[in-house]
C-alpha cells in the first residue's frame, strides 16, 4: 500500500507540478465554457423540457472533451517512461506490476475528474440565475458525474493500454484516440445498420456510449451500462497489465 | 553473491549474451569490461531482474532472479545505462520516492536519503530540480538512488560515462569506498577505470566472457610475451650475430639510434627473462649498455589482444 501511495503521489505530481497538467485543465475549461455558451443560447431561445445536464451534454463539445482528453492524459503514462528509460529503474525496484498499473490509472482518473470541476461552476451559474431547483437537482447531477466518471474510466483504461503498447507518446495518443472514437462511433453504426434480429441490435446497443450518457445526463442510472463500463475498464486494465508483464516472457 | 551459470540471452535473431558463467563473491568490486555491444548491459539487465534470460540461471545471494524477483530486487541497487531520472522532480523528492518504492518506512527513508546525499556529495542540493542538473550531478543522483536502500549488491552500468575528469575521480572514489560493505558490479569500456577500482575483471566480447582475473594477474599472464628493450653501442653485425646465437631469443629487431648506439627489441622465447643474458653479453664483449628494460603490458594491451580476433570477425 505504501508503495502504491508513493507511486500515486509521483504520478499526480507529474500532472500538477508541470505545465502540461495546467494546459490540459485550461483547454478543458475552455471547451466546457464554449458548451456553456451554446447552452445559454439554447436556453435563451426556447423553453426546454429536458434537464440542464442533458441539454449540456448534447452540445458536441462535451464529447470532444471526452474523446480528446483521455488520450492526452494517458499517452505519457508508460510511453514516456519507456522512451526515457525510467521504466527500467521503476521496474527494477521491488514493485509489483499491478501496483504500477493501478497507480498510473488512478492518477490519470483523479486528474481527469479534476478537469471536470469547471463544469460544476457552469451548472452552479445556471442554477443561481434560473432560480429553479428543478432545473438541476442533485440526483441528475450525481448521475451525470457518475456517467462522466464511468466513461472516463473506460477511455482512460484504453489510453493506459495504448500507452503501454508503445514507446512513443504520439503513437500512444493516436491508438487510444482511434480506439476511443471507434468505440464511440459504434453506437451510431448500430443505429444506421438494419438488423434482422432483435438480439443483434440489442448486443450493439450495449456499446452505445452516446445513449448511455444520455441516460446518465437525464438522471437515469442503468445498471447494464454501469456493468458495461466497469467490466470494459477492467478488461483494458488487465490487457495493460499483460503488456507490462510481457517483457518477462518476450 | 552472484552466481551466473550458462546464461544466454537472445533478442529476435541476435544473441546478445552467449552461454556465460561467472561468480562474484561478497564484497568484491568486479568490473565488466568490453567493447560496445559486447553484452554487458544485457547481462546487467538480466541480473537486475528487468529481463528474463533465454536460458541459464542467475542467482543473487542464493535467490533466483526470475522466480524470487521481488526479494532479489530488494537486495539490488541498479543504475541502468544513461542513468534515467525523472527530470521534473527535485533531488530529495526523487530519492525519497525511490526509498519509499524500495520499501523503506517514512522515518527510515528520511534518514537514508540524508545519508546518501551526504555520501554522494549532494548535500544542500536537495531542492534542485533534476532536469536542470549537470551530468555529474545527475550521475550522483543515480548513484544515491542505487545506494539508498543499503543493497547487498550494487550494479552500475557505465557509471562514469560522460563525466569530466574531476567528476570521474569523485565517482571512482565513491565506488571504491563501497568495497567490503557492498558487492559491486560495474560495466565500463574504459580500461584505467577497471585497473583503479576493481578487484577483478571480466572481459566480455561478443556475448562471451573471455577472461576473468585480477588486473595484476592478467598483466602477469601477459608479461610472458613482453619485449626486452636494450640500447647497446656496438657494431651492428656483431650485435646481430650475438643475438642469433642466443637461444632464448625468439625474434629480434635492431635499429640505429644516435651515435654508436643501437636499439634492440628482443622477444624472448617462452616468456623467459633474458635481461641477465643481455647484460652478460654486453659485459663479455665490452659493449656499452645504456638501457635495459622489459616492457610491462598494460591492461589495455591485454584487452586489445583478447578482443582483437573477435572484433575482426564481427567487422
Amino acid at each position: 500500500m505504501n508503495i502504491f501511495m508513493a507511486l500515486l503521489r509521483r504520478e499526480l505530481g507529474t500532472f500538477f507540478f508541470s505545465l502540461t497538467g495546467y494546459v490540459i485543465i485550461a483547454a478543458v475549461a475552455l471547451l466546457t465554457g464554449l458548451s456553456f455558451v451554446v447552452l445559454m443560447l439554447t436556453l435563451g431561445n426556447d423553453p426546454i423540457t429536458v434537464p440542464v445536464t442533458q441539454a449540456f451534454y448534447q452540445t458536441f463539445f462535451f464529447w470532444l472533451i471526452l474523446l480528446l482528453l483521455s488520450p492526452v492524459i494517458t499517452m505519457r503514462l508508460f510511453a514516456l517512461e519507456k522512451a526515457t528509460g525510467t521504466f527500467e529503474t521503476l521496474m527494477t525496484a521491488p514493485v509489483g506490476d499491478v501496483q504500477v498499473v493501478a497507480a498510473k490509472f488512478f492518477a490519470a482518473l483523479i486528474f481527469y475528474l479534476v478537469t471536470w470541476l469547471p463544469l460544476l461552476a457552469c451548472l452552479a451559474i445556471v442554477r443561481h440565475f434560473t432560480q429553479q431547483t428543478a432545473a438541476l437537482d442533485w440526483h441528475t447531477l450525481g448521475a451525470t458525474y457518475l456517467g462522466i466518471f464511468l466513461v472516463g474510466c473506460l477511455f482512460l483504461s484504453l489510453g493506459c493500454f495504448a500507452s503501454a503498447l508503445s514507446r512513443s507518446q504520439m503513437a500512444a495518443a493516436m491508438i487510444s484516440f482511434v480506439l476511443g472514437t471507434a468505440l464511440f462511433a459504434l453506437g451510431f453504426v448500430a443505429k444506421a445498420l438494419p438488423f434482422t434480429t432483435d438480439n443483434q441490435s440489442r448486443i450493439v446497443s450495449y456499446f452505445d456510449l452516446f445513449n448511455h450518457m444520455d441516460n446518465f445526463a437525464r438522471g437515469v442510472v442503468d445498471s447494464r451500462a454501469v456493468i458495461f463500463y466497469v467490466s470494459a475498464t477492467l478488461v483494458f486494465l488487465f490487457l495493460t497489465l499483460r503488456v507490462v508483464e510481457s517483457r518477462r516472457w518476450k | 553473491m552472484i552466481e551466473v551459470s550458462n546464461l544466454t540471452k537472445r533478442y529476435a535473431g541476435r544473441t546478445a549474451v552467449d552461454d556465460i558463467s561467472f561468480t562474484v563473491a561478497r564484497g568484491e568490486i568486479v568490473g565488466l569490461l568490453g567493447p560496445n555491444g559486447a553484452g554487458k548491459s544485457t547481462t546487467m539487465r538480466v541480473l537486475s531482474g528487468f529481463m528474463p534470460a533465454t536460458s541459464g540461471t542467475v542467482r543473487v545471494s542464493g535467490l533466483d532472479v526470475f522466480h524470487d524477483s521481488d526479494e532479489v530486487r530488494k537486495r539490488i541497487g541498479y543504475m541502468p545505462e544513461n542513468n534515467p531520472l525523472y527530470p521534473e522532480m527535485r533531488i530529495a523528492e526523487y530519492l525519497k520516492f525511490r526509498a519509499r518504492l524500495k520499501g523503506l518506512g517514512w522515518l527510515k527513508s528520511r534518514e537514508r536519503v540524508k545519508k546518501v546525499m551526504d555520501q554522494c556529495g549532494l548535500k544542500d542540493a536537495g531542492r534542485r530540480v533534476i532536469g536542470q542538473l549537470s551530468k555529474g550531478y545527475k550521475q550522483r543522483v543515480g548513484l544515491a538512488d542505487a545506494l539508498v536502500h543499503e543493497p547487498e549488491l550494487i550494479i552500475l552500468d557505465e557509471p562514469t560515462i560522460g563525466l569530466d575528469p574531476h567528476q570521474i575521480r569523485s565517482v571512482r572514489a565513491l565506488i571504491k569506498s563501497l568495497a567490503g560493505k557492498h558487492t559491486v558490479l560495474i560495466s565500463t569500456h574504459i580500461l584505467p577505470e577497471v585497473e583503479m577500482m576493481c578487484s577483478r575483471v571480466l572481459i566480455m566480447v561478443g556475448g562471451r566472457v573471455l577472461a576473468s582475473d585480477t588486473p595484476e594477474n592478467l598483466q602477469r599472464r601477459m608479461a610472458g610475451g613482453s619485449q626486452v628493450i636494450a640500447e647497446i653501442a656496438a657494431p651492428q653485425e656483431a650485435l646481430r650475430a650475438a643475438f642469433e646465437n642466443l637461444v632464448e631469443v625468439e625474434h629480434f629487431d635492431v635499429t640505429a639510434r644516435d651515435g654508436e648506439f643501437f636499439r634492440c627489441a628482443l622477444t624472448p622465447l617462452d616468456g623467459k627473462d633474458i635481461r641477465p643474458a643481455i647484460f652478460a653479453l654486453a659485459q663479455a664483449n665490452g659493449w656499452k649498455l645504456r638501457e635495459l628494460t622489459r616492457s610491462q603490458h598494460s591492461l589495455e594491451d591485454i584487452y586489445v589482444q583478447i578482443t582483437r580476433p573477435t572484433a575482426e570477425v564481427v567487422e
